[in-house]
């Protein structure tokens, strides 16, 4: 078996007395498209930062394409795209000027020629001289993903590379992802998304810093081991006062409403089970089994995981 | 070797830094307007042997003698008598506004007390606030009393004992034999441009990037720290050229300041502390968080260097322990250099200590700055 292309254990990373990042273990192998999932302030940035060099952790080890984090930092940086939450380009640098320097500072051969072939696929071959200032948010993204694929990395790092860009967009960029696996190359992203999560191969959620699931998406479901009954009726007015009453029900862990439709989720099947029937049927309101989703999943975890910071 | 230096990759970082430099227009005007800005008030408007001064004469009566000395004073320079005849009291009160500089008292009795052979007394009030302006015109009474008086007086005989018994001063001004402020201030100056826009400009180049978010990218890119630094100081050298153009254009031009050194050693001299500037200012920059931080330090460092290096006040006449502070700063040294240069014509041997000392800082800068460079966020 070859070696992953993320290999990272315990890491940690203190700010003050704040863990930011609490013994984080990963693996991501080769090919592979990787979730990395967690709402905003969970850690992402900051793991996906030490993981290419960018941070030093307080505690762990890791080994990225094989080569060791703290000692071949500079080596890893050369086979790997990384790419920025915030757009880090040069805002006063045109596109083409921009492409250039990165094609530059990789050692990219022939540049001027790599350079013209990225913009030309990218689409903003006659844009070139426009300031990347002036992009719009989607297209900013797009060049992005594009100055940090030019040198062909092995691994990509996307940092939420998504957040603010219209769904059109979004789909098109994960195209691109797959496409760009398809090549070979491995993708760790990260997104607070929860769509998006289907659309990898493995996720792994972050929460307060811990790693709290990872799998393939049935397995985390699955792993949760939550039971779901969707609670369905004709007047949202009833449906509030349904919700109110599952709340206070023994087994309930969630209500959430979805139009007239309630997602009732909790750990304890049969108790959950049973107080479904007494108050759907005292209401007079249908109610089935259902799949749990992996944003069910998602807040029951989260729940969890805040329960054992307290 | 690769790892830590390659052309290409710095052949792109300059380029980067090159086309920002253009477009940054606050920059741009700083590089250009700062020296002119500067010269114009060091070198016309501040002057450290002013002249024309306005004096008052109060005297009694106006006799050959009276008459004698205020035209003698005059042809100084340094005095300009805008009111004549006045009393004691005016005399005061014009004193006391600020309206004149000197107040010149001829007693009743001069007269008569020169032509007994008495010693006359001559009483000059200077309104020495500023003594730097009043000490150049007080400096030259004594001579010019005695010579105005001895023509007067007639008789070659009577005047050449007369100045036997005298005790001679003689005051060579070398280099500068006129006292002209501007020819020290003006190559002084070529410094103090150097020095403020340099560090100031160098100073902000690592904490633009972090401020505008663009760091993150550039670490996780693979230049080495190196290959930042030269990118970031290196395009500074053209701005210095355009400086020292300005400057010493000006100096000739609007200042007549003779230089009588040679060009290629004032040139290696700049070349290197410039090369000291700027490494100063991307060590400030490394030591930075925000630009307000590196702006800070830079100005920590700039008023000593203005104060301590020679350029506001004589070297010689600081106290040892500002001497010794004054050491410790590039400007010191280059100002040495530039002034013996330009004004008195020295030689590779002569400056040989004062550019050794400028490699010493480029050095010290250097290692400072690239060991400082932070190569992770934390
Ligand atoms: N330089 C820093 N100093 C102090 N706290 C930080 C710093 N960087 C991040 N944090 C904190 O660490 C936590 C995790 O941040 P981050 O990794 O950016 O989360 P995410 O990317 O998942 O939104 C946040 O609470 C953030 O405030
Ligand atoms: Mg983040």
């Amino acid at each position: 078996m070859t070696e992953p292309a993320i290999d990272v254990r315990g890491l940690v990373k203190r700010y003050g007395d704040k863990t930011v990042v609490d013994d984080v273990t990963i693996t991501v192998e080769k090919g592979e498209i990787a979730g990395f999932l967690g709402p905003n302030g969970s850690g992402k940035t900051t793991t996906i930062r030490i993981m290419c060099g960018l941070l030093k952790p307080d505690a762990g080890t890791g080994r990225v394409l094989g080569m060791d984090l703290a000692r071949d930092a500079l080596k890893i940086k050369r086979e790997v795209g990384y790419m920025t939450q915030r757009f880090s380009f040069y805002e006063d640098l045109s596109i083409a000027e921009n492409l250039d320097f990165v094609a530059g500072l990789y050692r990219i051969a022939p540049r001027r020629k790599v350079v013209d072939r990225t913009l030309e696929e990218l689409g903003l071959a006659s844009r070139r001289n426009q300031l990347a200032g002036r992009l719009s948010g989607g297209w900013k993204q797009r060049l992005a993903l594009a100055a940090c694929t030019m040198h062909q990395p092995r691994l990509l790092l996307l940092d939420e590379p998504t957040a603010g860009v219209d769904p059109k967009a979004r789909r098109e960029f994960w195209d691109e992802i797959h496409r760009l696996a398809g090549q070979g190359i491995t993708v760790l992203v990260s997104t607070h998304y929860m769509d998006e999560a289907e659309r990898c191969h493995r996720i792994n959620y972050i929460s307060y810093g811990k790693l709290i699931a990872k799998g393939t998406v049935a397995e985390v479901v699955a792993g949760a081991g939550l039971t779901t009954f969707l609670v369905n009726g004709d007047h949202g007015g009833q449906m509030l006062r349904v919700a109110q009453d599952l709340r206070a029900a023994p087994g309930v862990d969630q209500v959430a409403p979805f139009g007239t439709t309630l997602h009732v989720v909790g750990r304890d099947g049969a108790a959950l089970e049973a107080s479904v029937r007494k108050i759907a049927e005292g209401a007079g309101v249908r109610w089935a089994p259902a799949e749990t989703s992996l944003e069910d999943t998602f807040i029951q975890l989260m729940g969890a995981s805040r329960d054992n910071m307290a | 070797m690769n790892a830590v230096f390659s052309l290409t990759r710095l052949r792109a970082m300059l380029a980067k830094e090159f086309i920002q430099m253009r477009r940054d227009r606050v920059t741009f005007a700083m590089m250009l307007g700062v020296p002119l800005m500067l010269l114009v008030l060091f070198g016309f408007a501040i002057n450290t042997n002013p002249k024309h001064l306005p004096a008052a004469l109060v005297t009694a009566h106006q006799g050959p003698y009276e008459r004698a000395i205020v035209a003698a004073l005059e042809a100084t320079g340094y005095y300009h008598f805008t009111h004549v005849g006045i009393s004691a009291t005016e005399g005061d009160a014009l004193l006391a506004r600020g309206d004149v500089s000197f107040v010149v008292t001829i007693p009743a009795d001069f007269d008569r007390r020169v032509d007994r052979g008495d010693h006359p007394t001559l009483l000059i009030e200077a309104d020495a606030t500023d003594p730097s302006a009043s000490s150049g015109a007080v400096s030259t009474l004594g001579t010019v009393a005695q010579e105005a008086l001895q023509h007067e007086e007639g008789t070659e005989a009577q005047a050449a004992a007369q100045k036997a018994s005298q005790v001679e001063v003689v005051t060579h001004l070398r280099y500068n034999p006129e006292g002209v402020t501007q020819y020290n201030i003006v190559p002084g100056l070529l410094g103090v441009i150097l020095q403020m826009t340099m560090v100031m400009m160098t100073s902000m180049a690592l904490t633009r990037e972090t401020e505008r978010g663009t760091m993150e990218n550039l670490l996780a890119m693979p230049a080495s720290p190196l290959e930042i630094m030269l990118g970031k100081v290196l395009p500074f050298f053209a701005v210095g050229a355009v400086q020292l153009t300005v400057i010493l254009v000006a100096a000739k031009v609007l200042f007549q300041v003779p230089f009588v050194g040679s060009l290629w050693l004032l040139l290696s001299g700049v070349l290197i502390f410039v090369m000291a500037l700027v490494l100063l200012g991307y060590t400030i920059s490394t030591l930075s968080r925000t630009q307000m931080q590196a702006m800070q330090l830079t100005f920590f460092f700039f008023l000593p260097s203005i104060l301590l290096s020679g350029f506001m006040f004589p070297f010689q006449g600081m106290p040892l322990w500002a001497q010794d502070l004054g050491e410790a700063l590039p400007l010191t040294h280059f100002l040495r250099l530039v002034r013996a240069v330009m004004l008195k014509g020295a030689g590779f041997t002569d400056v040989r200590p004062t550019l050794a000392a400028l490699i010493a800082f480029v050095v010290i800068f250097a290692v400072l700055a690239l060991t400082r460079f932070r190569r992770t966020l934390d």
